[in-house]
């Protein structure tokens, strides 16, 4: 039995249009790298070149989001369903604003909102 | 704790009310397990968001950048708007929302009645569209203002000041605090609050894993994180998908009678994938969680009857929370 992993259709070209592969690894970082030796350069999409999960890439490991079961690290068993999504927050919808907004206020010279300590 | 002076005096201080037939059955003899639902629906439109909208224009106006007369601009389709529909309404403001033309008619309607004006970005472009649209009307208008849900640190305040210490005075042996994640304005907020208050206290995230329709192209390299987020704050963060969020939504109203939206059945999914850990490992537990809003914005969907395909079907290209 292998590890299943879902790939979000950006980054299908990879995979040659597959939505679902198959690899094996002892953890996350073991599997991107099998992934990687039958899916060129996917890999390099995930991971920054300082060796951490890019920041806009979500990977969850039977739905729990792997950085807080140890990111790379995170350990993996035979038969888990890995999952790679692109970062959206409060839905698509609110993402494309936020990103609009943010521009708006620089631009507006407002001050930047700050996070609560 | 019944009479209010006015509508937003009334908003927060909501029931949390035990869920003793969802909660897990534990052995004989084990420490019990317990879900306790916070019934944010019961805010004066009906959702979390009153909370955050309130005190995000009361921060706009104590800094001096929301004068009486001024227009609020908001790009949503979503709870903030209607929220903050209210709250301009009462306090004297203009708000304008930008969203999708293909956004429910529920939507269109509530804001309409709140006394929100609309601007729709074609459906056919979807959210880059809707991107485009925000701003060229943001640089047309420099003088409205944007509270920037996202960013507001009012946003999460709200729930530092509020949604946290009703929590640890109505639940003071709470072991995990669970809700969605969206803003993460909730989760921040309120697991600051808990975890300054509660030794080992758990703070969960759920967020929505939409069909494919929604993520689409997006291209990795433009994502976004709110910058309200802090991922210290966190202890698991769960995804869930349309299925299972359908599935505990249903549940709740069949086995507990609390009417829903999906994004809530997201959040007892993850909450009742703790407790079963709990009951598993022999631990007390009482996990709390979020009741966003109720189902009544999501009835149209067609997603609360038929199979749990046909509903995944319905949503699939939706953004249910």
């Amino acid at each position: 039995m292998a590890i299943e992993v879902r790939i979000p259709t950006i980054l299908r070209s990879y995979t040659g249009g597959a939505k679902v592969v198959e690899g094996s690894g002892d953890t996350l970082n073991d599997l991107l790298t099998d992934l990687d030796s039958r899916h060129a350069g996917l890999r390099g999409r995930l991971v920054t070149e300082a060796g951490a999960l890019h920041r806009f890439v979500n990977v969850y490991v039977n739905d729990e989001d792997v950085r807080f079961l140890g990111a790379l690290d995170a350990k993996l068993s035979d038969g888990d369903s890995v999952t790679i999504l692109p970062a959206v927050a409060g839905g698509a919808f609110g993402f494309a604003a936020a990103a609009a907004i943010a521009q708006h206020n620089t631009a507006a010279g407002r001050r930047t909102p700050v996070t609560v300590g | 704790m019944a009479r209010y002076d006015s509508l937003l005096d009334a908003c927060g201080g909501t029931p949390l009310v035990g869920l003793p037939r969802l909660s897990p059955t534990v052995p004989e003899g084990a420490p019990p397990v317990r879900l306790w639902a916070k019934l944010e629906d019961r805010n004066p439109t009906g959702s979390v968001k009153d909370r955050a909208a309130m005190f995000m224009v009361r921060a706009a106006e104590a800094a001096g950048r929301l004068r009486p007369g001024d227009t609020i601009l908001e790009p949503t389709s979503g709870n903030t708007g209607i929220s903050l529909a209210m709250v301009a309404k009462l306090r004297g403001y203009r708000l304008v929302c930008v969203m999708p033309e293909n956004v429910s008619a529920e939507r269109v309607q509530l804001l309409r009645m709140y006394g929100a004006e609309i601007i729709f970005s074609p459906a056919a472009g979807g959210s880059n569209q809707a991107v485009a649209t925000a701003k060229q009307i943001a640089a047309e208008h420099p003088d409205w203002v944007m509270l920037f849900q996202y960013g507001n640190e009012a946003n999460a305040r709200a729930h530092y000041e509020t949604t946290g210490p009703e929590l640890l005075h109505d639940l003071p042996t709470i072991t995990h605090f669970v809700a969605g994640l969206g803003t993460t304005g909730t989760l921040m907020g309120t697991g600051r609050y808990l975890r300054e208050k509660v030794e080992g206290i758990q703070i969960v995230a759920a967020e929505p894993r939409y069909g494919e329709l929604v993520y689409g192209l997006r291209n990795i390299d433009e994502g976004y994180v709110p910058e309200l987020y802090d991922a210290t704050v966190l202890n698991r963060r769960f995804s869930v998908g349309t299925r299972d969020a359908v599935l505990r939504t249903r549940q709740l109203v069949e086995v507990e009678g609390l009417f829903v939206g999906f994004s809530t059945g997201a959040v007892l999914h993850a909450a009742l994938a703790v407790a079963h850990e709990a009951v598993r490992d022999g631990r007390r537990a009482d996990v709390a969680f979020v009741v966003s809003d109720g189902g009544w914005k999501y009835l149209s969907t067609g997603a609360y009857g038929g199979t749990l395909a046909d509903a995944e079907d319905a949503l699939e290209g939706q953004l249910w929370a």
